[in-house]
C-alpha cells in the first residue's frame, strides 16, 4: 500500500514536470477541455474529452497551427455545475487557452456562460440542447430543437401517422424546453390538448413500470401513438428494459428518443428494441468515406476496435475543424479576430454535405431518424435533403418568435427584435 | 393499407398454390430485388407487393431473410444475397440462388426496414403460416391479423376457422374475425354482435378497437361498442389498483434488498456506512465479470450466470468489507461524524477505482432467457425480472433472519451489539465479530447488486442512487430491526406506486420524503422502534 501510494506520488510529480516542461521549452497553442472526467456525466463526457485529444494530436501531426503545436489542456469539473465554472475561468485567466471545448448538460453550459462573457473566450458546446440561447462567446455545434425535435415529429406524423403523443422526459431545463416547443408545435398542427401526455422523471429513474404501463394505457385509445423522448442519461437503460419486458414493440407505439446515441446502446441488449426511432445529426452506421476513416482513427486511437462513435463526438470534429480553419484565416488566436473569421467556416460532416457557422452562433446540420438495429446500431430510415440551418429562438414559444440572433452589423446582439449598434 | 389489403391476397394466393404458380425467372426477381436493397422505403413497399404477387419459392426465400435481417447487398458488385445470419457468412445469391462465396458485414449493405415495411411483412408471413403454421405460430397469426383488421383477410380467416381443431387457436381467430367484421361495414346485426365478442377479451387491445369503432359507426354499432368498452374500463380499472400495488411490492422489493445489508451495518452495529452503495455497485460489477467470463470460456452456462455470481459478489464484497472495516471503520467506532465522513470519501475512492479499472460507460449485463419478458396473470402483466426479484429479496430477507436469529454468529453478533463489554467478559472475540457482521452487511449488499444489475444500469455510479433510499428505509422502519427494515420497505415502494400514477414520478417522490419527515418528526425511532436499555446507551 505505501510503495503504491508513493509511487502514485511520484507519478504525479513526474506528470506536472511533464506538463509545465514543454510549455516553458516552446510557445505553444493551448486548447481548453473542460468536460466531466469523475460523477454522473462521466459516463457521455469521458468519450468527448478523447476526442479531442484525437483531433489535437492530429492536428500537431500535420504541423500544428500558424507554425505552432497545439497543446491540450484538460481539467475535470466532475460533473459539479459550479466547478464547471470555476474551471473554465482557471483555463481562461491561468492557462491563457485560446478556445474551450466542453459541457455537456445545459446547466452546465448556463454555469459557464457569464465567465465566458465576462473574460471574452470561445466556448464550443456540442451537444444537442434546447435552444433560446445565443451568446457572443459559445459556437452551439449540437443540434438545435429544429433540428432535432420538430423534423423527428415531423417524420412520426407522416411516416407512422401519429396521431396521439407522449412526451416522456427526464425533469430539467432541456426536456421542459423541448417539450414546450413540441407541445406548441404539435397543438399548431391541430393536434389536440387529451391527446398530449406530458410525463417528467427524476434523474436516474430506474423504476419504470407505472410509468409504461401508463404509456400503454394511454396507447390503447384505439389512435396511432408514439412517444416523444427526453429521458437523458442513464435513464434509459431500464426504461428500454421496461418496455421490452411489458413488450411494446416499436410496430405498436414507436419511440423516438433525442438522448439516445450508440454509446447509450452499448450498455444494454437491443434485440427487443428493434425499430425504435432516434433523432440525430450523426450516425456510426452512415457509410461515407469522410465517416469510415473518422471511426478508423477513432478506434486505433482509443486502441478498442469496438468503441462506438457518436453525434456529439462528430460535433466536436466540426467545431474544431472550424475553429482552426478561422486560426488560420485569421492568423491570430485573438478572440475577437477568429469570432469574425468563423462565421461562414464551411467543413464537410461525416454523413455527407457540408456544415456552415452560421451568424447565430449556430450551425447547419443534417437531420437523420433511425431505427435501432439488433447490433445497438441506427438504421437511417429518413434524412434531409440538405442540412439544416440551426435556429437559436424558436418561432413556437410566443416570447421568443420575435428574436433574431445575428452577432453581425448592424445586429450584434444574440436576442433582440430591432438592431442595435454595439 | 390498400397495398397491404392486395398484399395479403397475394399472400394466401402465394401460400395456396405455392407449387403449383410458376417459379419467377431470376430475371423478374432481379428488379424488386434490387429495390429491397436501395433507398426509397415506398419503393421497398411496392418491390415486397410484386415479389408476394410472384411467388415461387426463390421470392418466398427473400421475403423471409428480408424479415430476418439477412438480405444483403455486396458493396464490390452490387449483387443481392442472402446469408445465413445478420452479420454475413456464406452467400447465395437471392435471384438465382446459386452460391456467391463469402463475406462479413462490413462488405455487405443490409436491406433496411422501417416500421411500416415491417409491418406489412409481418401480416405477410402471418397469413402464409394461418393454416400452414405451427399451433404457436398460427396463435401469432391470428392475433396479426387482430391487430391489423383487415376486411381483405376475412375468407381465409374464416376458412382458417373451419379447419381449425386447436381450440385455443381457434378462439383466437374467432376474436380476429369479430375484430375484423366489427371495423368493416358489415351488416349492423352482426357489428353489434362482433362488439360483444371482441368486448369478452378485456384487455387494452380490445378497448382501443372498440373506442375507435364507437368514434364512426352508425348508432346501433357505437351504442354496442360503448357498451362492451366501457365494461372493459371497469375491469381495467380493478386491474389497475392490482397491478399498481404489484408494482409498489417490487419496488419494495428493490428498496428491501438495497436496505437489508445497510439493516446490519448501520441498523445492528451503528455504522453510518456511506460506502454501502458501493458495495452494491461492486456486487453488480462481479456480476459483469462473472457474465463476461461465461460468454468467452463457457456459453452453455450464460443463462444460469447469475447463479455462479450469487456467491461470487457475496465474496468479493464481504472481503472488501471486512478490509474496510480493518482499514479503516474500526479506528472510527463511537465517532459518527467522522465514520460519516471516512465511508463517504471512501465510497468516491471505490468508485473511482471501479471507473478506472472498468471505464466510466456502462456494462452491458444481459438478462437470461428465464429473467425476460413478462407473464400475464389474469390481466395483469407481471414482468419476469421484477417477480424473481421479490422472490429473490424474500429468500434474501428470511436467510439473513435466520443468520442473525438462528445461529451462534447471530448470538455473537447480537450480544456485542447490545453490551460490548459484557460480550468481551464472556469471550467472545468483538473485534472478529465486528469484521465479520461488516463482512455480512456489505456481502448481502453484494448479493442485492447482482439484482439490481438485472434491472439497473452496470455503471460506477450505481450505488449513488440507492444509498439515499437505503437510509430511508432503515429510518423508517426502525433502526436496529430487521421486520422494520421489511415493512419500511414496503410501505415506502407501494405509497410511491400508488402516488406516482396520480401526482407523477417527481412529485410523488417528494411527497413520499415530506411524510417521512413528518413521520420521523411523531416517531423518531421509526416503524419498529427497539426498546429497553441497550437503545440508551
Amino acid at each position: 500500500m505505501k510503495i503504491g501510494t508513493a509511487s502514485v506520488f511520484a507519478g504525479a510529480v513526474m506528470a506536472t514536470a511533464a506538463m509545465v516542461a514543454p510549455a516553458l521549452a516552446q510557445d505553444t497553442i493551448k486548447v481548453g477541455v473542460l468536460h466531466s472526467l469523475s460523477g454522473t456525466m462521466a459516463i457521455s463526457e469521458t468519450t468527448l474529452k478523447d476526442v479531442m485529444l484525437m483531433l489535437v494530436e492530429e492536428q500537431n501531426k500535420k504541423g500544428g497551427l500558424l507554425g505552432k503545436k497545439l497543446e491540450a489542456v484538460v481539467v475535470d469539473p466532475a460533473s459539479n455545475w459550479p466547478l464547471f465554472a470555476e474551471k473554465a475561468r482557471e483555463l481562461i485567466s491561468q492557462q491563457k487557452v485560446s478556445a474551450v471545448f466542453g459541457c455537456w448538460t445545459s446547466v452546465s453550459r448556463k454555469s459557464v456562460l457569464p465567465v465566458f462573457e465576462e473574460l471574452n473566450s470561445l466556448l464550443f458546446y456540442p451537444v444537442q440542447y434546447e435552444g433560446e440561447e445565443s451568446s457572443r462567446n459559445v459556437f452551439y455545434t449540437g443540434a438545435a430543437p429544429n433540428q432535432q425535435a420538430i423534423p423527428a415529429v415531423d417524420y412520426l406524423a407522416s411516416e407512422e401517422k401519429v396521431v396521439r403523443w407522449v412526451l416522456a422526459g427526464t425533469d430539467y431545463v432541456y426536456p421542459r424546453t423541448t417539450n414546450k416547443i413540441l407541445e406548441s408545435y404539435l397543438k399548431s398542427k391541430g393536434v389536440k390538448s387529451e391527446d398530449i401526455m406530458i410525463n417528467y422523471t427524476p434523474f436516474g429513474h430506474s423504476d419504470w413500470q407505472s410509468i409504461v404501463a401508463e404509456i400503454k394505457k394511454f396507447g390503447s385509445a384505439g389512435k396511432k401513438t408514439a412517444v416523444v423522448s427526453t429521458i437523458n442519461g442513464d435513464a434509459n437503460v431500464p426504461f428500454y428494459k421496461e418496455l421490452g419486458n411489458q413488450g411494446v414493440k416499436a410496430t405498436d407505439i414507436p419511440v423516438v428518443a433525442f438522448s439516445v446515441g450508440e454509446e447509450e446502446l452499448a450498455g444494454i441488449d437491443t434485440k427487443p428494441l428493434l425499430g425504435h426511432l432516434a433523432a440525430w445529426n450523426y450516425f456510426m452506421s452512415v457509410k461515407t468515406p469522410e465517416n469510415d476513416a473518422f471511426i478508423k482513427k477513432w478506434q486505433t486511437f482509443i486502441k478498442n476496435p469496438k468503441r462506438v462513435t457518436n453525434d456529439p463526438m462528430e460535433a466536436h470534429y466540426i467545431g474544431f475543424q472550424m475553429w482552426v480553419q478561422a486560426v488560420q484565416q485569421a492568423g491570430t488566436t485573438d478572440v475577437n479576430a477568429v469570432r469574425q473569421a468563423m462565421y461562414g467556416q464551411k467543413v464537410k460532416n461525416l454523413t455527407g454535405g457540408t456544415s456552415v457557422m452560421g451568424v447565430n452562433h449556430h450551425i447547419s446540420k443534417p437531420v437523420l431518424i433511425g431505427e435501432i438495429k439488433a447490433d445497438g446500431q441506427f438504421n437511417t430510415v429518413w434524412k434531409t435533403k440538405d442540412p439544416l440551418p440551426g435556429a437559436a429562438w424558436s418561432p413556437y414559444i410566443p416570447e421568443s418568435a420575435k428574436l433574431t440572433a445575428d452577432w453581425t452589423y448592424p445586429w450584434v446582439c444574440g436576442g433582440c427584435e430591432k438592431p442595435k449598434f454595439n | 393499407m390498400l397495398s397491404f389489403l392486395r398484399g395479403i391476397a397475394l399472400a394466401l394466393m402465394l401460400a395456396l398454390g405455392l407449387g403449383a404458380a410458376p417459379a419467377a425467372s431470376a430475371q423478374d426477381l432481379a428488379a424488386p430485388l434490387a429495390a429491397l436493397v436501395g433507398d426509397d422505403y415506398s419503393a421497398k413497399g411496392e418491390a415486397i407487393e410484386a415479389l408476394a404477387r410472384m411467388g415461387g419459392p426463390r421470392a418466398a426465400e427473400a421475403l423471409k431473410a428480408l424479415a430476418e435481417g439477412r438480405l444483403f447487398r455486396r458493396r464490390s458488385d452490387q449483387l443481392v444475397v442472402i446469408a445465413p445470419t445478420s452479420s454475413g457468412g456464406t452467400l447465395t445469391d437471392a435471384a438465382t440462388g446459386a452460391a456467391a462465396g463469402s463475406a462479413g458485414d462490413r462488405e455487405l449493405e443490409a436491406a433496411n426496414l422501417n416500421n411500416r415495411l415491417r409491418r406489412q411483412l409481418a401480416g405477410l408471413i402471418g397469413s402464409l403460416t394461418l393454416t400452414t403454421g405451427t399451433p404457436a405460430e398460427r396463435r401469432a397469426a391470428a392475433e396479426a391479423l387482430f391487430k391489423q383488421r383487415d376486411p381483405a383477410g376475412l375468407p381465409a380467416l374464416t376458412a382458417a376457422i373451419a379447419q381449425e381443431k386447436d381450440a385455443g387457436v381457434r378462439a383466437a381467430m374467432e376474436m380476429a374475425r369479430a375484430a375484423i367484421v366489427l371495423s368493416s361495414d358489415a351488416p349492423e346485426a352482426e357489428r353489434i354482435a362482433a362488439a360483444a365478442t371482441v368486448g369478452a377479451r378485456s384487455d387494452r387491445e380490445a378497448l382501443g378497437l372498440l373506442l375507435s369503432v364507437a368514434g364512426g359507426a352508425p348508432p346501433a354499432v357505437a351504442e354496442a361498442a360503448r357498451t362492451s368498452a366501457a365494461a372493459i374500463e371497469r375491469h381495467l380499472a380493478m386491474l389497475d389498483y392490482a397491478q399498481n400495488l404489484y408494482y409498489g411490492l417490487s419496488l419494495g422489493a428493490v428498496l428491501l434488498l438495497a436496505a437489508v445489508g445497510l439493516a446490519v451495518t448501520f441498523g445492528v452495529m451503528g455504522v453510518i456506512n456511506m460506502a454501502h452503495g458501493e458495495m452494491v455497485m461492486l456486487g453488480a460489477y462481479t456480476t459483469f465479470v462473472v457474465q463476461e467470463l461465461c460468454r468467452t470460456s463457457a456459453p452453455a452456462l450464460l443463462d444460469y450466470a447469475l447463479f455462479i455470481a450469487l456467491p461470487a459478489a457475496f465474496l468479493v464484497t464481504a472481503a472488501v468489507g471486512a478490509l474496510l472495516e480493518r482499514s479503516v471503520i474500526r479506528w472510527l467506532y463511537g465517532r459518527p461524524l467522522e465514520t460519516l465522513l471516512a465511508t463517504w470519501g471512501l465510497s468516491l475512492v471505490i468508485q473511482q477505482a471501479v471507473r478506472s479499472v472498468f471505464g466510466p460507460t456502462n456494462r452491458e449485463v444481459s438478462n437470461p432467457s428465464w429473467m425476460s419478458g413478462a407473464v400475464d396473470f389474469y390481466g395483469l402483466t407481471l414482468t419476469w425480472s421484477r417477480l424473481w426479484i421479490i422472490v429473490f429479496a424474500v429468500l434474501v430477507f428470511v436467510l439473513l433472519l435466520v443468520v442473525l436469529r438462528r445461529t451462534a454468529f447471530g448470538l455473537q453478533m447480537r450480544a456485542v451489539t447490545q453490551n460490548r463489554p459484557m460480550a468481551s467478559s464472556m469471550g467472545i472475540r468483538t473485534h472478529r465479530v465486528d469484521m465479520l457482521t461488516f463482512a455480512l452487511g456489505s456481502g448481502v449488499a453484494g448479493i442485492a447488486g447482482v439484482a439490481l444489475s438485472q434491472i439497473d444500469n452496470v455503471s460506477p455510479n450505481l450505488g449513488q442512487s440507492y444509498i439515499i433510499d437505503s437510509f430511508m428505509v432503515v429510518v423508517f422502519g426502525g433502526v436496529g430491526n430487521l421486520w422494520g427494515t421489511l415493512a419500511g420497505a414496503m410501505t415506502l415502494g407501494i405509497a410511491n406506486k400508488l402516488l406516482e400514477p396520480v401526482a407523477g414520478a417527481v412529485l410523488g417522490k417528494i411527497i413520499i420524503l415530506v411524510l417521512i419527515i413528518l413521520f420521523i418528526q411523531r416517531r423518531p425511532r421509526g416503524l419498529f422502534a427497539l426498546r429497553g436499555r441497550a437503545v440508551e446507551a
